[in-house]
């Protein structure tokens, strides 16, 4: 394998991303000890954006075995890095168990509860231990599921087993309907109980719609750098960029879709138990963030998404899936800060810590992209695209 | 402007290829001389046809105006229903809900882009239309089986009765027609 400027390129990224990623942590580490409140908050919003694209990938590798298509197979690599930083993220969400519930959720304290009816009711589930059972789980359903399809597409690719294909495929079925329900529950725990009186059922979906979101914007972006070299820009088509364009919008329009749901039935109800979450994102000076989302995670990707050239050119198409990427963190942001009624601040931690957290997922994510070829042999040959799969 | 055509005319004349390499070949070699309106035949959808043919459609922007349209009706229907016509405090909510407006203004933009499609793509192909003169060659069967067709017809501006057949035979078709207007 002869080094290519591409390899040494990904070399370099890999190592700049982690020296970013381990000085942005010792940074944060410093804020730990200074605002702890305020590192548990940055953090968690970090923490669940990155969450995104990890588990994303493995959403959407388990779709694309229940429906195939070509964008899918263009992409699979990237996303099978993806979501080989399921144990990262694991690692991630330690601290947060350790120390962080504290700081984070009001329903851990006794006091609190003691003088608060609803919170009683709450506590067989809102409760220390069974919130720790309930991570562990999460993780270890995500880590299994990763860990399945990795290691039984390595075993298609290398010995062209259609046994393999088939167990992933029945693996998928199941594993889509265990990630929306674990993914569910774990913004139900992680979000929603940060302000333990207020409810939503589809608040859950709200993060499921956003790390598929996420994850398409990221796979964009990353396959239009690769794209301009060879021997990618073989096997990356305007078609396949079509494909994901059309996925995007129809993402973008279905976060739009949960989203105004959820806003629709509080608003209309108007009930004193549920109105306050909105009335704290939207007031105290939120409500440019708001406005924001509205335009940028919404509005302006779908009109422009409209538009079939703007699909089909990649370098369009990645300055709106950038664009989008860099709304979910405005979304989730704007979800977890305002929490309790806080009014509008962003503290240096709140773009401190995704960049830390970004700089350890990319560093891992190309970890994880180097050394096996980028694209499946077998795919290659079946598409009769390539000779060989290249490898960086 | 040519005349109106009179039947017996000719209306073209149509290639028979048998595969997409050949019609899409054909399509080219026919456009390098200078002819920018045929018409293929084909029996299954091939994209690089399609853009080979460059053909350019009004349909986008009329389902866009349909669904702007549809939009615009849906929500001034219910402004004007909850506003203006006959308002009345639910709940003491202001008069123009706009949120609870939003659903039936998306439904009505989607039904009248669909419709406008639907509608608008049989317009501009002329359609409903249950003769067209190239089903009187009776090769044209197979464009629905194994065939593939190309049509330069005689509204095509470098339409020429001599030359077009010469240049169609030189691209060594498997049958090669005249049609006729009927």
């Amino acid at each position: 394998m002869n080094p290519t400027p591409l390899s040494e390129n990904l070399g370099r990224i890999q190592r700049t991303a982690l020296m970013v990623g381990v000085v942005g942590s010792l940074a944060l580490l410093i804020g730990a000890f200074t605002s702890a409140d305020q590192f548990f908050s940055s953090y968690m919003t970090a923490f669940l954006f990155w969450l995104g694209p990890t588990l994303g990938s493995l959403a959407i590798v388990m779709l694309h075995n229940m429906t195939g298509g070509a964008w899918g197979f263009a992409i699979r690599r990237l996303l099978e890095a993806g979501m080989r930083n399921v144990p990262l993220m694991g690692l991630l969400f330690v601290p947060i168990l350790l120390f962080g519930i504290g700081h984070l959720y009001e329903w851990s304290h006794a006091d609190v509860v003691a003088a608060d009816a609803i919170l009683q009711h709450k506590a067989a589930y809102l409760n220390r231990p069974f919130f720790t059972i309930r991570a562990v789980a999460y993780f270890a359903a995500w880590a299994f599921l990763a860990f399945a399809m990795v290691r039984l597409q390595a075993r298609y690719d290398r010995h062209l087993e259609i046994g393999a294909l088939r167990q992933m495929k029945s693996i998928s079925g199941l594993g889509l309907v265990i990630y929306v329900l674990t993914m569910s529950f774990a913004a139900f725990d992680w979000g929603m109980s940060m302000e333990p009186h207020w409810f939503s059922t589809i608040y859950g979906l709200i993060f499921v719609v956003g790390q598929g979101l996420a994850t398409l914007c990221l796979a964009v972006v990353v396959a239009s750098r690769l794209a301009r070299h060879e021997p990618f820009s073989r096997w990356f088509e305007p078609r396949h960029f079509h494909d994901l364009g059309n996925l995007v919008m129809a993402f973008v329009m279905l976060w739009a879709y949960m989203s105004f749901s959820q806003f629709l039935i509080i608003w209309s109800g108007n009930l004193p138990e549920e109105a306050p979450w909105y009335l704290h994102r939207i007031g105290h000076g939120w409500q440019a963030l708001a406005l924001l989302l509205v335009a940028f995670h919404f509005a302006v990707p779908f009109l422009v998404l409209l538009n079939r050239p703007a699909k089909r050119k990649m370098g369009v198409l990645a300055v709106i899936c950038a664009g989008i990427f860099v709304m979910r963190y405005a979304e989730l942001f704007w979800l977890i800060a305002p929490a309790g009624g806080a009014p509008f601040h962003i503290s240096w931690m709140d773009v401190v810590a995704p960049i830390a957290l970004g700089g350890l997922w990319i560093s891992f994510f190309i970890r994880g992209l180097r050394g096996r070829p980028l694209v499946s042999l077998q795919d290659a040959k079946l598409l009769g695209k390539l000779e060989e799969a290249p490898i960086l | 402007m040519k005349r109106r055509p009179k039947s017996g005319d000719s209306f073209g004349f149509l290639a028979e290829f048998a595969g997409t390499e050949e019609l899409l070949e054909a399509i080219h070699a026919c456009k390098a001389a200078g002819h920018t309106r045929m018409e293929a035949y084909t029996p299954m959808p091939v994209h690089e046809v399609w853009d080979a043919l460059g053909h350019k459609s009004h349909l986008p922007k009329l389902v866009l105006g349909g669904g702007i349209t549809g939009g615009i009706l849906g929500f001034g229907m219910q402004y004007f229903a909850s506003v203006i016509h006959y308002p009345i405090n639910v709940g003491g909510r202001p008069l123009n809900s706009w949120p609870s407006f939003i659903i039936i203004t998306f439904e009505m933009t989607i039904l009248f882009a669909a419709l406008t499609a639907v509608f608008g793509m049989l317009l501009l192909n002329g359609l409903p239309r249950p003769h067209h003169p190239v089903f009187d060659v009776e090769e044209f069967e197979e464009a629905s089986q194994s065939r593939f067709f190309l049509l330069v017809p005689w509204y095509d501006p470098s339409f020429d009765h001599d030359k077009v057949p010469a240049l169609l035979e030189s691209l060594s078709p498997l049958s090669l027609n005249e049609v006729h207007h009927p």
